[in-house]
């Protein structure tokens, strides 16, 4: 479904993500782990097309992104979320998903559609899938931090993604939260068929749920495979899971 | 015409001398941008300001050398002393909010400036002469030249030399470089940042009345000379790329022989030629000649 | 965008402005129809300052383009006003569209200047071209028709006009068009990760913010008979945009609310001081300072303030 390939990336004389080969298959829960600064976010932003590769190519769904801005991208399947929450804080979470179906049934477009109280149904459901039917009508902004995290997921599934790009879904979060949120999205993600792809700090939910791993370092993948594969990979013990 | 050297000669110094002019105002306007991100308007009211301090002295001290530099130096001294109380209490509250404010703040400071020039001096339009010194001619083999002008000429470059190693060699240029990349890393270093902006602000203000001073005698000084010269600020600052030194140096060299060649050429369409150009090179670099573009922030 | 408050707002303005003919007096008229006209203008630019959430500083190009459009179609072509309003406002739309191709290229501060840049480009054309625009003297003496002549019907067919216009404005505000625009305005990288072309959007917003200018200008060259080159100068668009940021430019009613309190303001002040924009320029300094939200940001933590105190007491 996702093929990256000898994707490169440098800022100034920085390489950030060095001739990383990653392939993610339809249907996998792939997680991409790494220490702090290995390179996961810019490999992110490569893949969703907030940044283009110095050198590589990156083919989703058999179409290459070249070229392709970010809401391109989303049209033809790929939904993604950020480390740092990013959505709508000053409106309210009924609004950050309504919008999200506008824009993804097309009706930006339309300047006579009347939104009030367009697709409350759809709406309603989304926040239900995240558990956040009840705060509809609160400031995305007020939210607790991980109830801002839940609904970014919404907002990215109102997109109707094939592929989900989850950034550190649990960035901030307490250990129970984490628990609950990872439960969330693997239900999701199984309920709806969807490809998720994803960065996690935390072991433990990454071998719990994950069916593929890579594992970047210094920009490199040092290793891609079954969460046991990995786990047995001498270099990946060495300098990465030895330190935990 | 243009086979002619002589007046080939003077156009090319007519150029000269209204680019240099128009780069230590532009430079300041860059300057201002660059580092405190805000667009200024009123910058064409502190060039008018000058102007005006210029033309105050000279009638206080009669028209000698020592009035007219005295001039040139009180409009430098006037604006920045209006500069920094503006900055100090009104604008520094506005660098967290949003451009728009920051942008119509300043164009409030250019309706209240404008009046208040109408109050002090009259809606009439006066003309101030060159220095004594320099109101003769030079011989330059091939044609006379006024004095005042090839001074302009060779004072611009020196300005932006001057400038330049400023920024390049001195702990503050080091200092205002940082802050025209990153501000949250200016606080970090240390540095008192809001005194940097004050001092930039204070610093841009006093070189545009400056810029107006030594106008002067090539203008009309009138209430209505600020809103052109802001005008050809900007263009300078965009042909050339918002927050370059050397942008706005080769953007006012750009503009200077625009203005004087195409007016020879295409009469008073000469105005339009400048837009023209100037949309030509944002159609090949969005960004100015100069320019860096906004840096990806996620 | 637009709360129940602000709608009966609207109703009650359009109310009072009906009623102005009865008053049997021109000033009164006179005075409502440059309201309603630069009203209408301010709206305009809202919807990019307010919904979209860019910052043009050259709005006033598309004001003087319907002006002088309507103007030489009415007048050197002797086209009907029903087909030459619609050609003029036609022709805006198109020059919005490409001046906004290259503007929307680039963002904020950028954005603002490279606006004011192409609006001083208009205001050259305008300056210059003088056998289209009458040069700096202006387009002096257009043809209108004949029941322009009478002030109160003139009045009527502004009225027609502007409110046809608001309308489709409230509209716009309210649809799924005007929210994606918000949310653009809200988060920019948000909204491309919803599948928004937001560069698309701001072009949208751009030309349809440029036609309804263009409508504006279209009736300023009606009322003053005439069209100016200042009508293109940046001080223009400066002054409209004080319209809007001191009704409040994060509401649909701000922008007319502004331009009735500087067109009140001004009508009467001007009885005692030449030094109007002095005047102007403070009350623009402290709004800048003091209620970046505006009169309806003002009213509403006013009505805040008084629901808490309200409920105090209960």
């Amino acid at each position: 479904m996702l093929e990256v390939s000898g994707a490169t990336k440098s800022f100034g004389g920085f390489v950030a993500v060095s001739n990383v080969n990653l392939s993610v298959a339809e249907g996998e829960t792939h997680a991409v782990i790494g220490p702090n600064g290995a390179g996961k976010t810019t490999l992110f932003n490569l893949v969703s097309g907030l940044l283009t590769p110095d050198s590589g190519s990156v083919v989703f769904r058999g179409k290459p992104l070249k070229k392709m801005q970010p809401h391109e991208i989303v049209k033809i399947g790929m939904a993604r979320s950020f480390q740092r929450v990013n959505i709508f804080p000053r409106k309210s979470v009924f609004d950050n998903v309504q919008v999200a179906l506008i824009a993804s049934r097309g009706l930006n477009f339309n300047p006579f559609r009347q939104a009030s109280g367009l697709f409350r149904d759809e709406t309603i459901a989304l926040l239900d899938l995240v558990e956040m039917a009840d705060d509809a009508d609160r400031r995305a902004g007020e939210l607790a931090h991980g109830r801002q995290k839940q609904l970014e997921l919404a907002v990215a599934l109102a997109a109707d993604p094939k592929l989900l790009l989850l950034d550190e879904p649990t960035a901030g979060m307490s250990l129970g939260e984490t628990r609950a949120a990872i439960k969330l999205i693997n239900d999701i993600v199984s309920k709806r068929g969807l490809t998720l792809l994803f960065t996690e700090h935390d072991m433990n939910v990454v071998f719990e749920i994950a069916s593929r791993i890579s594992v970047l370092h210094h920009g490199e993948i040092i290793a891609s495979g079954e969460p046991q594969a990995v786990r047995d990979n001498d270099e990946v013990k060495r300098i990465y899971l030895g330190k935990e | 015409m243009f086979t002619n050297p002589t007046f080939m000669a003077i156009q090319v110094l007519n150029s000269l001398s209204l680019a240099m002019n128009l780069f230590i105002i532009a430079s300041a306007l860059t300057l201002i941008f660059g580092v405190l991100r805000i667009v200024n308007f009123a910058h064409g009211a502190f060039y008018m300001i000058g102007a005006y301090v210029l033309y105050s002295v000279v009638g206080s001290f009669g028209e000698t050398d020592l009035g007219f530099w005295t001039g040139v130096i009180a409009a430098g001294v006037v604006m920045a002393a209006v500069a920094y109380v503006v900055e100090r209490f009104l604008l520094s509250r506005l660098y967290d909010k949003e451009h728009l404010l920051q942008l119509l703040f300043t164009f409030a400071l250019v309706l209240i400036i404008k009046d208040a020039v109408k109050m002090i001096w009259g809606s009439l339009q006066y003309s101030v002469s060159y220095p004594p010194m320099m109101s003769g001619a030079v011989n330059l083999g091939i044609t006379y030249y006024p004095t005042y002008l090839l001074f302009l000429c060779i004072l611009g470059p020196l300005v932006a030399i001057g400038l330049w190693l400023g920024l390049e060699k001195t702990r503050w240029g080091r200092i205002l470089r940082a802050a025209r990349l990153d501000r949250e890393m200016l606080g970090a270093l240390g540095t008192d940042v809001t005194k940097v902006f004050s001092a930039v602000f204070v610093i841009g203000a006093a070189m545009a009345a400056i810029g107006g001073a030594l106008a002067a005698p090539r203008v009309a000084v009138d209430p209505g000379m600020d809103a052109l010269v802001i005008i050809d600020c900007f263009i300078i600052v965009i042909i050339g790329g918002i927050g370059s030194l050397w942008g706005s140096f080769v953007g006012a060299l750009i503009l200077g022989f625009l203005t004087v060649f195409g007016t020879l050429i295409f009469r008073e369409w000469e105005i339009v030629l400048v837009y023209v150009m100037m949309i030509g090179v944002l159609l090949v670099r969005p960004w100015g000649l100069f320019g860096q573009p906004e840096a990806e922030r996620h | 965008m637009a709360t129940r408050g602000q709608t009966i707002f609207l109703i009650l303005l359009f109310v009072a402005l009906a009623l102005v003919p009865l008053a049997g007096e021109r000033y009164p008229l006179e005075l409502a129809v440059q309201l309603m006209i630069f009203g209408l203008f301010a709206m305009s630019l809202n919807v990019l300052i307010g919904h979209v959430g860019s910052i043009s500083f050259g709005h006033a190009a598309f004001f003087a383009i319907g002006g002088y459009a309507c103007a030489y179609f009415q007048t050197r072509l002797g086209w009907p006003i029903f087909v030459s309003m619609p050609a003029a406002i036609g022709l805006t739309a198109v020059c919005a569209l490409i001046i906004g191709y290259f503007c929307v290229r680039l963002t904020e501060l950028y954005f603002a200047i490279l606006t004011l840049a192409f609006s001083m480009l208009v205001w050259a054309v305008a300056f210059k071209w003088t056998e289209v625009t009458g040069g700096g003297d202006g387009f002096v003496g257009i043809t209108a028709p004949d029941f322009m002549s009478n002030p109160v019907l003139f009045f009527w067919f502004t009225f027609a006009i502007v409110a046809v216009s608001v309308g489709l404005l409230w509209l716009l505000s309210n649809s799924t068009m005007g929210k994606t625009f918000i949310a653009i305005r809200e988060n920019p990288t948000r909204a491309d990760f919803l599948g928004v072309n937001v560069r698309r959007m701001r072009l949208i917003a751009f030309v349809i913010a440029g036609a309804f200018a263009g409508i504006a200008g279209a009736l300023l060259s009606f009322y003053v008979r005439g069209m100016f080159p200042e009508s293109a100068f940046w001080t223009q668009s400066g002054q409209v945009m004080i319209m809007v940021l001191l009704g409040g430019m994060h509401s649909f009613v701000g922008p007319i609310l502004g331009a009735v309190v500087i067109y009140v303001l001004e009508t009467f002040i001007s009885q005692y001081t030449q030094y109007w924009p002095i005047v102007l320029g403070t009350i623009l300094l402290l709004i800048v300072m003091f209620a970046p939200d505006g009169l309806i940001g003002m009213f509403r933590s006013i009505g805040r303030r008084m629901s808490m105190r309200g409920r105090r007491n209960a």
